[in-house]
C-alpha cells in the first residue's frame, strides 16, 4: 500500500512540476481571493487584521476546491482513470497518493497566501508554531476529504458545480477549528486554549484518513 | 411475441401493508390535529414567553424528527446498504425517503425556531450549535438529493448516496462540536442565550408528547409513501430490460425471424 | 483409466448478461477459452467485442450468469486479476504531461511488473531516443498506440485481452504485433483479440467465435493459414434459448 501510495504521489506531483498548474493558476486565484476579501471589508485595516485568520482558511478552502478538481481531471483524459483501476494498484494506496500530492500543492498554497495575508492584511504572527501545525493538521484533513469527493463526483459531467457543494460542508469544521488556532496564533487574538482546536482536527484526520482508506476501492469500481 | 407481454406487473404492496400505512396516516392525521386544538386553544400561553411558547409543539418535535430520526435512520440505512451481507436496494431507497422527507422537517425546523427566535432574541438567526448543525444537515441533504438526480444504474447510484450519507454522518457530530466549543470559549458580548425551553407542566406537558407522537407519525406516513413511490420509479424502469434484451439479441438474428415467420 | 481433469480456463462465461443502465452490453454470452489459446473474437459494431473483453477484465460487473477469469471472479478478486492480466483498450491511459518514458514506467510499476524491461519493450516498438523525451500530449494516435503495446510488452501479463489491436498502426508495427502475438503463444499466454479486421489476424489465432447482438453467436476452428478455414457453425439456439457449452479445440 505504501509502495503503490508513493508511486502515485510521485506520479501526480510530478505531472504537477510539469504543468504547473497549482503555483500559476491555484496560487494567484488564492491571493486574489484575498484581494477580493479586502475589498469587502473596505479600507478599515484593523478589521482587516480581525478577519485575517477566517479569510486565509476562506481562501484555502477554494484552493483546496480548485486543486481537488485538478487532480480529478487529470485522470478524465485518455481513459487514465480506467488505467487505474487495471493496473491493479492498492486503492488504499491510490487514495493515499493522490491525497498525499494534494496535501503537497496545499502546503506550498498556503506558505502563499500566509505570506498574502500578512503583507496585505497587517497581520502580526506571535506564535508560529501554532500556524504551522494548525496548517498542516488542516491541510491533511482537506486533503483527505477533497480526494474522496473528488472520487465520487469524477465519472460525473455536473462534476464542476457538485463537488464544490458537496464538500464544503463536510471541510466546515476545519475551517471552524483553524480559525479559532490562528486566531490564537496571531496578535490581538483571543487566547483561547489552541489545544482544544488541535485535537478536533487531529481527530478529523483520522476519520477520514481511516475512512478513505477503507471506502476508496469501492467508490473507484462504482464510478 | 410481442415485446409488450414481456413487462411485468408492479410489484405488489401486499393488503397488510396498504392498511398499515393507511391506519398511520389517519392516526398521524387525527393526532396532528389533535395537537392543533390542544396547542392553540386549550392549553394556557406561558407567563413570561406568552402566547409564542405555543411553538414548544411544533417546534422540538420537528427538530428530533429531522436531526434524529430522518439523519439517523438515513445513516443506518446507508450503512446497511454498504455491508455486503445485507446490501439491496431497499436500504437505499429507505435512506433516499428518509432524506427527502427530512429535508422537509428540516427546513420547517429552521423556519419554527426563526419564528421563535425573533420575538424573544430580536434577531432570526442564532449561530448555536444546533440550529448551525441543523443548517449544515440541511446543506448536507440537498448534497446528497443533487446527487440522486444524477442519472445512473441504481446500484451505482445507490453506492455514491451511500457514501454521502455515511460521511454526512460522520461529520455532523464533529460540527456540532465544533460550533458549540466556537459559542462557549468565544467570550464575546452575546446575550443571546439560545436555550428556549420554559416550564413546562400540567396540560402543556401532555400536548408536548402529544405533538412529538403525531409528527412522528407523520414522518413515518410520508416515509412508507416515498418509499413506495420509489419502488414504483425503480419497476418502471426494469420493466423495460426484458424488451431491451430482446431487442438486444435480435440484433444478432435477422434471418432467424424470417424463417420463422 | 480416468482421464485426468482438465485445466481450469483461461477465460468462462455462462449466460453472462451486463447492463450499462437499461442497455444490454452483453446479453446472454457463453465462452470458454483455455490457458495458452489465441481466440478471435468477431463482429459488427456495437456487438458487444469491447464489452465482453471489459467483462473479462473486471471493470463491468455482471448482472446476471457467471464469470471466471484465471480460475478467480473479475469484480471479488479483481487485484490479483488485473495484476496478471492486461487489456489494451481504445484508450491509451496515458499522461499528457509525462514523457513517454516516465508513463511507461509508472504504467509498469503500478502493476508491479519488472522495471528492468522496459527498455526492451520500447525498443522492440520503435520508442527510442528523442521520442522516449517526448511529452504524450504531443504523440500520434499510433505512437499512443505503440507506448500501451510497450507496457503491455514488458509487462508480459498471462492474459492479454486486445481490443482492436492493429487500428491505428502503420506496417512495421503491424508485422511487430504480429510477431509478438505468436512470440506471446509460443509462451502460453492465453490471448483474446476482438477485431473486425479479420484479414491481419486470423493468421494468429486458433478459433474464432462472432459476437452480434450481445451473444456468442457462432464458432469455427481456424487451421494454419492458406488452407480454407472451417464453414463457421452456428450455434443452436440462438434464436432466443439458452445455448449450450462451446466446446473448444484442442
Amino acid at each position: 500500500m505504501w509502495r503503490d501510495a508513493a508511486l502515485v504521489a510521485g506520479k501526480d506531483l510530478r505531472i504537477e512540476a510539469r504543468s504547473r498548474v497549482a503555483l500559476s493558476q491555484v496560487a494567484p486565484f488564492g491571493i486574489l481571493a484575498l484581494v477580493m476579501f479586502a475589498f469587502a471589508l473596505g479600507p478599515d485595516r484593523s478589521l482587516m487584521a480581525k478577519g485575517a485568520p477566517g479569510l486565509f482558511w476562506v481562501a484555502v478552502l477554494f484552493c483546496t476546491v480548485l486543486a481537488v478538481q485538478r487532480s480529478v481531471s487529470v485522470e478524465s483524459v485518455d481513459g487514465a482513470r480506467d488505467g487505474l483501476r487495471l493496473s491493479g494498484l492498492d486503492p488504499a494506496g491510490l487514495f493515499l497518493g493522490k491525497a498525499a500530492a494534494i496535501a503537497a500543492q496545499l502546503l506550498v498554497l498556503e506558505a502563499v497566501l500566509c505570506v498574502g495575508v500578512v503583507l496585505l492584511y497587517g497581520a502580526r504572527v506571535e506564535v508560529p508554531w501554532l500556524l504551522a501545525v494548525s496548517c498542516l493538521l488542516g491541510t491533511i484533513g482537506l486533503a483527505a476529504t477533497g480526494t474522496l469527493y473528488g472520487a465520487l463526483s469524477a465519472g460525473l459531467r455536473v462534476k464542476e458545480t457538485l463537488l464544490p457543494f458537496l464538500f464544503l460542508p463536510i471541510a466546515a469544521p476545519v475551517l471552524l477549528a483553524g480559525t479559532r488556532v490562528w486566531q490564537s496564533a496571531l496578535a490581538g487574538g483571543i487566547p483561547a486554549d489552541g489545544s482544544q482546536w488541535l485535537r478536533l482536527l487531529a481527530v478529523f484526520d483520522a476519520v477520514y484518513l481511516a475512512l478513505g482508506v477503507v471506502v476508496f476501492g469501492p467508490i473507484q469500481e462504482s464510478a | 411475441m410481442s415485446p409488450n407481454q414481456s413487462v411485468h406487473p408492479p410489484p405488489a404492496q401486499s393488503a397488510r401493508v396498504r392498511t398499515a400505512v393507511r391506519v398511520i396516516g389517519i392516526t398521524a392525521a387525527v393526532a396532528t390535529a389533535c395537537t392543533v386544538w390542544l396547542g392553540l386553544w386549550v392549553t394556557p400561553p406561558d407567563v413570561t414567553q406568552g402566547n409564542l411558547v405555543r411553538l414548544v409543539y411544533i417546534h422540538p418535535g420537528v427538530a428530533w424528527v429531522a436531526l434524529y430520526l430522518a439523519f439517523g435512520l438515513a445513516a443506518v440505512a446507508s450503512l446497511l446498504y454498504l455491508w455486503p451481507r445485507t446490501r439491496g436496494l431497499f436500504w437505499d431507497r429507505l435512506a433516499a425517503a428518509a432524506v427527502e422527507v427530512g429535508v422537509v422537517f428540516n427546513v420547517c425546523t429552521l423556519i419554527s425556531g426563526s419564528i421563535w427566535g425573533k420575538p424573544t432574541w430580536g434577531v432570526w438567526w442564532a449561530w448555536d450549535a444546533r440550529l448551525t448543525s441543523t443548517a449544515v444537515l440541511l446543506v448536507l441533504f440537498l448534497g446528497y438529493l443533487a446527487l440522486r438526480r444524477v442519472p445512473a444504474e441504481p446500484e451505482v447510484r445507490a453506492k455514491r448516496c451511500a457514501f454521502v450519507a455515511l460521511f454526512a454522518a460522520v461529520d455532523i457530530p464533529i460540527v456540532h462540536f465544533s460550533v458549540l466549543w466556537w459559542k462557549t470559549l468565544h467570550q464575546g458580548a452575546t446575550v443571546l442565550n439560545p436555550d428556549l425551553s420554559p416550564t413546562i407542566h400540567g396540560s402543556m406537558a401532555w400536548t408536548l408528547l402529544l405533538g412529538f407522537v403525531a409528527l412522528t407519525l407523520v414522518f413515518v406516513w410520508m416515509l412508507l409513501v416515498r418509499y413506495r413511490i420509489g419502488v414504483l420509479e425503480d419497476w418502471l424502469g426494469t420493466g423495460e430490460l426484458d424488451v431491451a434484451l430482446r431487442e438486444r439479441q435480435a440484433e444478432g438474428a435477422p434471418l432467424d425471424e424470417d424463417q420463422a415467420a | 483409466m480416468a482421464p485426468p481433469a482438465p485445466p481450469s480456463p483461461a477465460v468462462f462465461l455462462h449466460d453472462a448478461v451486463a447492463l450499462s443502465g437499461r442497455f444490454p452490453l452483453l446479453a446472454g454470452v457463453d465462452l470458454e477459452v483455455a490457458a495458452g489459446e489465441t481466440v478471435l473474437v468477431e463482429g459488427p459494431n456495437g456487438a458487444g467485442k469491447t464489452s465482453l473483453l471489459r467483462v473479462c477484465a473486471g471493470l463491468v460487473p455482471l448482472a446476471s450468469g457467471r464469470v471466471a477469469v484465471l480460475g478467480l471472479d473479475p469484480v471479488r478478486q479483481r487485484l490479483q486479476v488485473r495484476r496478471r492480466m492486461g487489456l489494451l483498450s481504445h484508450a491509451s491511459h496515458l499522461y499528457d504531461d509525462l514523457t513517454v518514458r516516465e508513463n511507461v514506467r509508472f504504467a509498469v510499476r503500478a502493476s508491479g511488473a519488472d522495471p528492468t524491461r522496459i527498455d526492451g519493450a520500447c525498443e522492440r516498438w520503435g520508442l527510442t531516443g528523442r521520442v522516449l523525451k517526448t511529452g504524450a500530449s504531443k504523440l500520434s494516435a499510433g505512437q499512443r498506440r505503440r507506448v500501451a503495446l510497450a507496457v503491455l510488452t514488458a509487462r508480459w501479463p498471462e492474459l492479454w485481452l486486445l481490443d482492436e489491436p492493429h487500428a491505428g498502426l502503420d506496417a512495421s508495427a503491424r508485422r511487430t504485433l504480429d510477431g509478438l502475438v505468436a512470440e506471446a503463444q509460443g509462451s502460453g499466454v492465453t490471448v483474446l483479440i476482438a477485431s473486425h479486421e479479420t484479414g491481419f489476424v486470423e493468421a494468429l489465432a486458433s478459433r474464432a467465435v462472432t459476437v452480434t447482438g450481445g451473444r456468442v453467436t457462432a464458432s469455427r476452428p481456424i487451421v494454419s493459414p492458406g488452407a480454407a478455414a472451417g464453414p463457421p457453425v452456428a450455434l443452436p439456439g440462438t434464436d432466443g434459448q439458452a445455448v449450450g457449452q462451446v466446446a473448444h479445440v484442442a
